[in-house]
């Protein structure tokens, strides 16, 4: 928006510690990519939360859209033999 | 002078810069340009008072007269304040406060790299400290300096008219006194030859980048560690101090 | 004609939906499909509810400065920041709604959104920093606390970030009240006087009573709001009552009783004309935020322009290499 006096928005995601995944954390408003990282740093981290940050521009995020939910979502919900707990084990067996 | 005068005097000036310069930035509080620059200022000014804290608590102990960080800071009069007039300089537009931001920034940054190997341990611990704290205000002062001069007309005409203004500010920021030749002797005090040669090379590269023009060197205003100051030091501490001095008594 | 009818079943098919996820529980996110009346009380609420964070740091951030201490000015300013923040982390779910901050700000300065009646009274002494703390966050966490579990997930998200961040505001303005009472005469009476001033607005904050209420119907059955703005002031003065009597504070309200049959505090009649003056402009401090405000945004225009025209620039010359 040319007319928009408070910059574009970015969207936050934060690891909280060393190998944790990235987490969204909200957004932040800025003319660029530094100063979105520094503005993130200053709204996000206040109080020792970060370990690092991730900044990605609002409109580059794309999203599913809810009405899709069904034929996104559903289809696995019965494919249980993706998980370990589908198959039988003999008795007896370790370490599996 | 004896040594723990000197250390006393080294520290009040180390702490009442951060004192002072963190007043300054918390008059920016709800003033910003944007809410985000609001709080990154914010924390620049807390950091800060951690600092003053810091320093101010372990002049008291050097002194040993049982003065805590805040009969430092609430108890002395403008005679008595020994921080470099630049931090007491009013905030102006943000350009003004970007540009003092800047020079004290990239001066602390270098001043605190040589300081953490003084023979002082404490000294050498909060300056290990404040190391990281600078950095990053130098590298916000640094963007926020690239943007406003090689952003519009105006807002380069703004920064390098800070720039010029502030400048004859800067030359007290390298000065050596009695107390320093004293610490400097036992490796506790800095060598400010080296801090001032990086210092001016890295301004003079930012605002070359910037595309803004390197002032002249030309007089120098001085008096901050003599305790002489401009007229905006008073107005500071009545204003901070005026709890302290109007109910002695109160505990807060 | 018959396009129309058709557009109102498909709308009549989406409200029910809605609702049906409301009823379920189900949080709403921001692309789901929700009645344009939803949308509009969620943005008037919610900027209202920013709004009140960015113009609530200008009563406090009268006293950064007179802090008289240096732990008082830390602990003061970290809170006016994270006021600050909170206001972001708001404007920043409010825009998941389709509305920009820059068009809030706008709603601000022309009139047409509002911010909290409360922050048109002024803090006058240190006490006061102290009765803000604990009174006017204690009340506004009685009510956050409440939409932590609001419908719509951007909103509630924020809510509990912001609940976790504020659960030390009211225990920094406890601490200033409790100290001044033990303190001089003077501060002792510095204490009484801002207790007696912020008690009522306090009161106030949380709205009408329920029979006076208006909107109060959708944004029940859409779960935005979860508790009645009695129940909340309810358990507001509940818990306030004995934390005045701890530190010796009396509570500006003679007809104040405990009343055993309910397990509530009874309270006296609250000046709803007072109310309604200082919302419709006569407050005390309501042309000063404002003003300052519009002032502050106004002055930092060029500075919004530099970093603008500097990013363009260096956009332009990464296409020109």
């Amino acid at each position: 928006m040319a007319t928009d006096s408070q910059f574009a928005t970015w969207e936050v995601f934060m690891q909280t510690k060393p190998g944790a995944n990235y987490i969204h954390a909200g957004s932040v408003h800025a003319s660029d990519k530094k100063m979105a990282l520094q503005n993130a740093r200053d709204t996000y981290t206040r109080r020792g939360e970060g370990t690092s940050i991730w900044v990605v521009p609002s409109d580059a995020i794309v999203a599913s859209n809810p009405d899709d939910n069904e034929m996104f979502f559903d289809p696995a919900n019965d494919k249980v033999y993706r998980l370990p707990t589908f198959y039988v084990m003999p008795e007896g067996a370790k370490a599996i | 002078m004896t040594e723990q005068q000197a250390l006393y005097k080294y520290c009040l000036i180390l702490g009442d810069n951060a004192l002072i310069h963190s007043y300054r930035l918390s008059e920016w509080c709800s003033n910003a340009p944007i809410l985000e620059e609001d709080l990154a200022l914010t924390n620049f000014s807390l950091d800060m008072i951690g600092r003053a804290q810091a320093l101010l608590s372990y002049a008291g102990k050097i002194d040993g007269k049982g003065k805590t960080d805040d009969d430092l800071a609430y108890r002395r009069g403008e005679r008595e304040f020994y921080n470099h007039l630049l931090k007491e300089m009013p905030n102006g537009d943000f350009a003004n406060t970007i540009a003092k931001l800047l020079f004290t920034s990239a001066y602390e940054y270098y001043f605190f790299n040589e300081l953490q190997h003084s023979a002082d341990k404490t000294l050498a611990a909060i300056a290990a400290k404040t190391i990281k704290e600078v950095k990053y205000h130098m590298a916000h002062a640094t963007d926020w300096v690239l943007r406003l001069g090689d952003g519009t007309d105006e807002s380069h005409h703004r920064i390098q008219k800070a720039v010029n203004e502030l400048w004859m500010y800067t030359g007290e920021l390298f000065e050596t006194n009695e107390a320093t030749a004293i610490l400097e002797d036992k490796n506790i005090a800095v060598d400010m030859a080296v801090v001032k040669a990086k210092w001016k090379q890295e301004i003079e590269r930012v605002l070359t980048e910037a595309t803004l023009t390197v002032p002249k060197d030309q007089y120098m205003q001085t008096g901050g560690s003599k305790g002489v100051h401009s007229e905006y030091l008073g107005h500071i501490l009545s204003e901070m101090q005026y709890l302290q001095r109007a109910y002695p008594e109160a505990i807060w | 004609m018959e396009l129309l009818e058709k557009t109102d079943k498909i709308q009549e098919e989406l409200l029910k939906n809605f609702e049906i996820k409301i009823d379920r529980g189900d949080a709403i996110e921001p692309r789901d499909k929700m009645p344009d009346g939803y949308r509009k009380h969620l943005i008037r609420q919610m900027s209202q509810h920013a709004h009140s964070e960015v113009i609530g740091m200008q009563p406090e951030g009268n006293w950064i400065t007179r802090a008289p201490s240096l732990r008082a000015k830390q602990i003061l300013l970290a809170k006016i920041q994270d006021e600050g923040g909170h206001g972001l982390y708001l404007y920043s779910a409010a825009e998941t709604l389709g509305i920009s901050r820059d068009e809030m700000i706008a709603q601000l300065h022309s009139g047409k959104a509002k911010y909290s009646n409360i922050f048109n009274y002024p803090a006058l002494t240190w006490a006061d920093i102290g009765a803000i703390g604990w009174l006017v966050d204690g009340a506004a966490i009685v009510n956050q606390v409440s939409l932590q579990r609001t419908s719509y997930g951007p909103y509630s998200r924020a809510m509990v970030r912001i609940c976790k961040e504020e659960s030390f505001h009211q225990r920094q303005g406890y601490e200033i009240m409790s100290k001044m009472m033990k303190g001089t005469k003077d501060q002792q009476g510095m204490a009484q006087d801002a207790m007696n001033r912020w008690w009522w607005p306090s009161l106030m904050m949380f709205g009408p009573h329920d029979s006076e209420s208006p909107h109060t119907g959708d944004a029940f059955k859409w779960k935005i709001k979860r508790s009645s703005n009695d129940e909340l002031r309810q358990k507001f003065i509940d818990k306030t009552v004995q934390q005045a009597e701890v530190i010796g504070l009396t509570i500006p309200d003679k007809d104040l009783k405990w009343n055993e049959a309910k397990g509530h505090y009874h309270h006296g009649p609250i000046n709803w004309n007072e109310f309604y003056s200082v919302i419709g402009g006569g407050g005390p401090c309501n042309k000063q935020r404002m003003a300052h405000h519009i002032k502050v945004h106004n002055e930092g225009e060029w500075v919004r322009s530099a970093a603008k025209a500097y990013q363009e620039k260096k956009e332009k010359k990464l296409l020109h290499l």
